[in-house]
């Protein structure tokens, strides 16, 4: 996984895509996987940190994980 | 030096006067004084403090090109101008038409030719697209309403009816076409264009070209707020390798001089990149781009004056505008001065 090319990432949870114009509004959990993905982290890595940071069952977190890079990839914030 | 500078209707659609005025002002290097030529006693500019020295009325376009010079030669006789910037589309021709005279004067011009704005013109588009190899929505030239029928069978619904210059309406049946023609041909004349109808993210560039086929320096831009009238209220700059590579192509293809704004269309269908249209002049939005660190109106400055310019190579990416309306205060002592004598 790879982030697309000129997003910046606030720690504030803003990210502005500087190919497209189009910024999102991110919570906590969302900036926090993002900035693992940034920082090259795979989804598999980021599942466990996720599991470590927060009180969630496995198989909730691996679902709601899958989903949010779904969502990254139709808002074309991921590279293929 | 000065400098006049046209185009000061800063409204709620705005011309580029204004903000090339700011984008000359900003530049650490400019040591000289505006003068604005307007149209109308009421355009904004005329009123706002910190813009220009003094104003002149001019004649309007229709009354064609040896009225403009005349009174031009009566301003230079009052300020003794070096270099005129027109901003505007609709003055182009007379002002190209006459620069060879201006030039004799002394008052020297970066224009675009006449060869530039005939292939760049609507009814062209798709000709000049079809030869540089750049996509852009398949358009049908109409001279009557009696071809609107032979269109539609090679088009699918919804369509976009556009006027010669201005205007442009989205039509989702028959009658809407009809409709739309007659509105636009009784303000705008023929021939009218009928467009298929793209779905997609607008995106624009502000750029200026050396007349030779160079890019001397190009600006990405994408609207976040557009009023009910098509009007970027609010834009921020981006960059889309794919938006400048189009410019200079365009630019190349063209040998344009002069400033310039490209319309463009990615496709949310295809991916793809079309070519909406060919603004001959920069944009309203021109302030945008030396904030973002590329000031283009200063470059028509440098080359007008016959200096060297080194390209413009990057640009800040994310820097926004947002334009605002407020009320300027004056006196009806100075609304009498513009009217009666039409300059203040």
């Amino acid at each position: 996984m790879k982030i697309t090319k000129n997003l910046a990432l606030s720690e504030s949870g803003f990210a502005f895509n500087g190919s497209t114009g189009d910024s999102f509004i991110l919570n906590e959990t969302a900036t926090f996987i993002l900035q693992k993905i940034k920082d090259g982290l795979s989804e598999k890595e980021i599942l466990d940190l996720i599991l470590t940071e927060y009180e969630v069952n496995s198989i909730q977190a691996e679902k709601d994980l899958h989903d949010f890079i779904t969502q990254l990839k139709i808002f074309n914030l991921l590279e293929e | 030096m000065k400098i006049a500078v046209t185009g000061l209707n800063n409204t709620d659609n705005p011309g580029p006067g204004v903000p090339v005025i700011r984008s000359i002002l900003a530049e650490k290097d400019f040591n000289g004084e505006i003068i604005g030529l307007h149209y109308e006693n009421l355009e904004p500019g005329i009123y706002m403090e910190g813009i220009k020295s003094r104003s002149y009325m001019i004649p309007y376009p229709s009354q064609g090109p040896e009225a403009l010079l005349e009174r031009l030669k009566y301003i230079h006789f009052r300020e003794n101008l070096n270099i005129i910037l027109p901003t505007l589309d609709s003055e182009l021709y007379n002002f190209i038409y006459i620069s060879n005279e201006l030039e004799k004067l002394g008052i020297k011009t970066f224009l675009p030719t006449f060869d530039n704005l005939e292939k760049r013109s609507k009814d062209k588009l798709s000709e000049f697209c079809k030869k540089a190899e750049i996509d852009t929505p398949q358009t049908f030239i109409l001279n009557s309403q009696s071809q609107i029928n032979e269109v539609l069978k090679k088009l699918k619904f919804p369509v976009v009816v556009k006027g010669i210059f201005y205007e442009a309406y989205i039509c989702y049946s028959i009658d809407e076409i009809f409709s739309s023609f007659s509105k636009v041909v009784s303000k705008w004349g023929l021939p009218v264009l009928i467009q298929e109808y793209l779905i997609g993210d607008e995106l624009n560039v502000a750029a200026v070209g050396d007349g030779e086929g160079n890019t001397l320096g190009a600006v990405a831009m994408r609207k976040l707020f557009i009023t009910e009238k098509g009007k970027g209220w609010s834009g921020v700059t981006i960059k889309d390798e794919n938006l400048i590579e189009m410019t200079h192509k365009v630019i190349k293809a063209l040998k344009w001089r002069g400033g310039l704004e490209l319309e463009i269309l990615k496709s949310r269908n295809d991916g793809k990149y079309y070519l909406l249209e060919i603004n001959s002049r920069l944009p309203a939005w021109v302030y945008l781009t030396q904030a973002a660190g590329q000031n283009l109106p200063y470059l028509l400055v440098k080359l007008a004056l016959g200096e060297s310019v080194k390209p413009y190579e990057d640009y800040e990416i994310g820097k926004m505008f947002v334009r605002c309306s407020l009320d300027l205060i004056t006196d009806i002592k100075t609304y009498e001065r513009i009217s009666i004598n039409g300059e203040l």
